[in-house]
C-alpha cells in the first residue's frame, strides 16, 4: 500500500507543528474562535455536543495493521476507549480535548495519518471500493487513482476555497461498491469495444437536503487526461458555483440548474482552453504510485480448501457467517473477509481499542497486513486464504466481531445522530439498535434477503438514508423526534433516490413500521426476487397501503 | 404539587476540553445543569449574555447560547431533547459523559 515519500512526511509534520502553535495561541487567547475555527476544521477538529470531535482521514479506506493499532492507541489514551468508523471510510473520536489534539496529530503523523481534508470547502478525502485490489469483478485497482487524486488535491491552492465541500469517489469494478453516482465527482473504470480501459466521469451526484444522481460528463476518458479534465470541472464549478447560499452551493445544484448539456459544454470548453496540458498524468509517476498498490504475492492455491470445507460442515454458525460475510476474491483459494461492526443491539461502526487491535493482529497474520474501512461502517480483511478463515472466525467470535449479518437487514448504516452530533435533529443510533434487536434472528434476516437499511439523524444524510433500500430520516417536529421512511434508494451502479412513503413515525413506532414493510414485500415478491427489485417492480403503493391502512 | 418556573439557561463548551458547561448564579461555569441559573426576567437574560460574551473573550468558553428550560422542584429540565442529551451524555452509552461522571442533571434525556 502507499507509503509516504519525504515530501508527504515533511508536509504532514509541518501541519502538525502549525496546529500545535495555533492551538496554543487559541488557548492563550491570541486567536479568537472565529479565527481558530477554520484552522481546526482544516485538521479535522470539530466541536460537537459533548466535546471536540476529531475526524481522521483514512484515504480510500486502506489501513495497515500498524495504523489500525495507532488508532486503537489514540482511542485508549486520549478518548474513551473506542472510535466510530464513518460512512466516508474515516474514523471519528468523540471525546477529544483541544489541549491534547496536537499530541494526537503527532501520533498520527508518525504512522502517516492526519485529519487533513476531512472538513472544509475543499476536495475531501477520496473514497473508493473497500474491496479494491481484491474483488473478483474488478477491472483494475482504483486506489492508485485515489492516491493520485490525493496528491493532486491536498492543499491545492486553487481548490481550497470552493463554494462548498467536494467529494470524489472512484470504482474500478462494474459492481459499484463506492457509490460513485452520489458523489460530486464519480469515476468509474470500464472497457470500450477495443478492450481498452478508460474512465467514465460522472458529476453532480450527492445526498444531503437535495439528493441527486450524477450525470455522465465524459463516457470514456483516457487515464492520463484525468487530472486536467478534473481541473476543468473544478474551474467551471469554482467560477459558476453559487456562494450566496450554502444550501445551493454544491456542484449538483449547478449541474442541475444549468442542465447537463450546458454543464458538459462549459467543461469541454474549459478543457480545450487548458494551457499546455501540463497536468496530464505522467506515465512514470502513475507507475510509481501503482507499485505501492501492487497485489501481494499470492500463493497458487486450489479453489477447494479442505480445512475450510470441514469447518463449514461441522459448525453451522461458521457456515452461515462464511456464506454471508465472505466476498469473492480475484485469486483462487482466497477470500475477502467482511467483519461486521453491527453486533445485535450494537452501535453501527463503533469499535473498541481492543477490537481494533484484534483486527490489526488478524490483518498482520492473515491478510498481508491490510485492512479496509467500508462506507457501510464495516472492516474488511481483503486478502485471506480460505484455509485460515476458520481460525480468523474463532478469534472474531471471542471479541464480539463475528456478526453474520453482512449485507442483511442487521447490517445497518447509522450516523452518530443526536447522541453525539451538533447538527442532528433526532437520534439515529437507538433506532438502529431497536431494529437490530427486533430482527436479530438470522433466519428472519436471511428470509428477507439482501437489504440496505440506512438511518440519518438529519437531512445532511451522513447515514445515507436517501440511498438505502429502506431509508430512515430522523427529524424534529416541535421538539419531538420523528422519523420519515423512504423506499427504493440505491447507491449501486443502478443508483436511485428513495421515495418518501408518507407521514413520519415516532421512534418507538419505527420497528413495527419496518416489519410491516418487510412483510408486505414477502407477500408480493416473486420467487427469488430481492427487496429492491420487488420495490422497483411494484412501486411504493402497496407499502403505503399496508403502512397507512389503519389511518 | 410540583413547582414549575420557566426561563432560560446559558450554556457553552469549555475551551480547553470542550466539556458542556452551564452558567451559575455566581457567574461560574458548572458541569451540572442543576447548578445553572434560570433567567426569567429580560435583565437576568441580558446579564447572562453579557457574562457569557465576557468569558468567551477571556477564552474560558466557546459557542455560548441560551436555551429554554424550566425549573421543576428545584431541578432544571431543558425543553429540548438536544439540551437534555448535552446535560446527561449519549443516551446509547450510559457509561459515558456526565451521567457516568456524577455531573448529570436530575432529568433524564428521554423518559423511560
Amino acid at each position: 500500500m502507499y507509503r509516504y515519500d519525504e515530501f508527504d512526511l515533511d508536509f504532514v509534520r509541518q501541519r502538525t507543528a502549525q496546529f500545535r502553535d495555533q492551538a496554543e495561541r487559541r488557548i492563550k487567547g491570541e486567536l479568537t474562535e472565529d479565527e481558530f475555527r477554520p484552522l481546526r476544521l482544516m485538521n479535522g477538529l470539530y466541536l460537537q455536543l459533548h466535546a471536540y470531535m476529531l475526524r481522521v482521514a483514512i484515504p480510500y479506506g486502506t489501513l495497515s495493521s500498524r495504523q489500525m493499532r495507532r488508532l486503537a492507541y489514540i482511542a485508549d489514551k486520549w478518548d474513551r476507549g473506542y472510535g466510530h468508523f464513518t460512512t466516508r471510510q474515516n474514523i471519528q473520536y468523540n471525546w477529544i480535548k483541544l489541549e491534547d489534539t496536537a499530541d494526537i496529530l503527532e501520533a498520527l503523523a508518525e504512522v502517516e495519518m492526519h485529519g487533513i481534508q476531512t472538513s472544509g470547502n475543499c476536495i475531501r478525502n477520496v473514497t473508493t471500493d473497500h474491496w479494491a485490489g481484491a474483488a473478483a469483478d474488478e477491472i483494475a485497482d482504483p486506489r492508485p487513482i485515489g492516491e493520485l487524486l490525493r496528491q493532486w488535491s491536498s492543499l491545492h491552492p486553487e481548490f481550497s476555497f470552493l463554494p462548498r465541500k467536494f467529494k470524489i469517489a472512484v470504482t474500478g469494478a462494474p459492481n459499484d461498491r463506492a457509490a460513485v453516482k452520489v458523489h460530486d465527482i464519480g469515476l468509474r473504470l470500464h472497457k470500450n469495444d477495443k478492450g481498452e480501459a478508460g474512465w467514465e466521469v460522472l458529476v453532480g451526484g450527492g445526498q444531503g437536503r437535495t439528493p441527486m444522481i450524477a450525470v455522465t460528463v465524459r463516457e470514456f476518458l483516457p487515464e492520463r487526461e484525468l487530472i486536467p479534465y478534473l481541473e476543468a470541472i473544478m474551474r467551471v464549478y469554482n467560477l459558476y458555483g453559487r456562494r450566496d447560499n450554502k444550501y445551493k452551493a454544491r456542484i449538483k445544484i449547478l449541474v442541475h440548474e444549468i442542465g447537463a448539456e450546458k454543464f458538459r459544454s462549459e467543461v469541454e470548453a474549459e478543457y480545450a482552453r487548458h494551457p499546455a496540458q501540463s497536468t496530464e498524468v505522467d506515465e512514470r509517476e502513475l507507475a510509481r504510485i501503482a507499485k505501492y498498490f501492487a497485489a501481494p504475492k499470492f500463493e497458487k492455491l486450489s479453489r477447494f480448501a479442505p480445512h475450510f470445507e470441514d469447518a463449514r460442515l461441522k459448525d453451522k454458525e461458521f457456515a452461515r457467517w462464511a456464506k454471508n460475510n465472505l466476498g469473492l476474491h480475484a485469486v483462487d483459494g482466497y477470500a475477502i473477509v467482511n467483519i461486521s461492526l453491527k453486533p445485535e443491539g450494537g452501535i453501527p461502526g463503533d469499535a473498541t481499542g481492543e477490537q481494533m487491535r484484534v483486527m490489526a493482529d488478524l490483518a498482520e497474520r492473515y491478510s498481508h497486513d491490510e485492512l479496509r474501512v467500508s462506507h457501510a461502517q464495516n472492516i474488511v480483511l481483503p486478502h485471506v486464504k480460505l484455509e485460515d478463515i476458520p481460525s480468523i472466525y474463532e478469534e472474531l467470535k471471542k471479541h464480539n466481531l463475528a456478526a453474520a449479518n453482512y449485507g442483511l437487514l442487521g447490517d445497518i448504516i447509522a450516523c452518530p445522530g443526536l447522541d453525539y452530533c451538533a447538527l442532528a435533529t433526532a437520534r439515529a443510533i437507538p433506532i438502529a439498535q431497536a431494529l437490530s434487536r427486533k430482527f436479530a434472528d438470522l433466519d428472519t434476516q436471511e428470509k428477507y434477503g439482501p437489504i440496505k437499511l440506512n438511518i440519518s439523524g438529519c437531512i445532511n444524510a451522513c447515514g445515507h438514508h436517501h440511498v438505502g433500500h429502506i431509508g430512515i430520516l430522523g427529524l424534529d417536529k416541535k421538539g419531538e423526534e420523528y422519523y420519515q421512511i423512504t423506499l427504493g434508494g440505491s447507491s449501486s451502479e443502478k443508483a436511485s433516490i428513495g421515495t418518501i412513503l408518507g407521514p413520519g413515525f415516532a421512534g418507538n413506532e419505527v420497528p413495527d413500521a419496518i416489519e410491516t414493510i418487510l412483510n408486505t414485500y414477502v407477500k408480493l415478491r416473486q420467487p427469488g426476487e430481492e427487496f429492491l427489485a420487488a420495490y422497483r417492480r411494484v412501486g411504493p403503493q402497496p407499502f403505503k397501503d399496508a403502512l397507512y391502512a389503519a389511518a | 404539587m410540583s413547582n414549575i418556573e420557566k426561563g432560560q439557561v446559558m450554556t457553552a463548551n469549555r475551551l480547553r476540553d470542550g466539556d458542556v458547561v452551564f452558567l451559575t448564579r455566581s457567574g461560574e461555569w458548572a458541569l451540572a445543569i442543576d447548578n445553572a441559573v434560570l433567567a426569567q426576567e429580560p435583565q437576568a437574560v441580558a446579564a447572562l449574555e453579557a457574562r457569557a460574551k465576557a468569558d468567551e473573550k477571556a477564552n474560558l468558553v466557546t459557542g455560548s447560547y441560551l436555551f429554554d428550560a424550566e425549573r421543576v422542584n428545584g431541578k432544571i429540565k431543558a425543553s429540548h431533547i438536544r439540551e437534555r442529551i448535552r446535560a446527561q451524555g449519549p443516551t446509547v452509552r450510559m457509561d459515558l459523559g456526565k451521567q457516568a461522571e456524577g455531573t448529570a442533571g436530575a432529568f433524564a434525556a428521554v423518559e423511560a
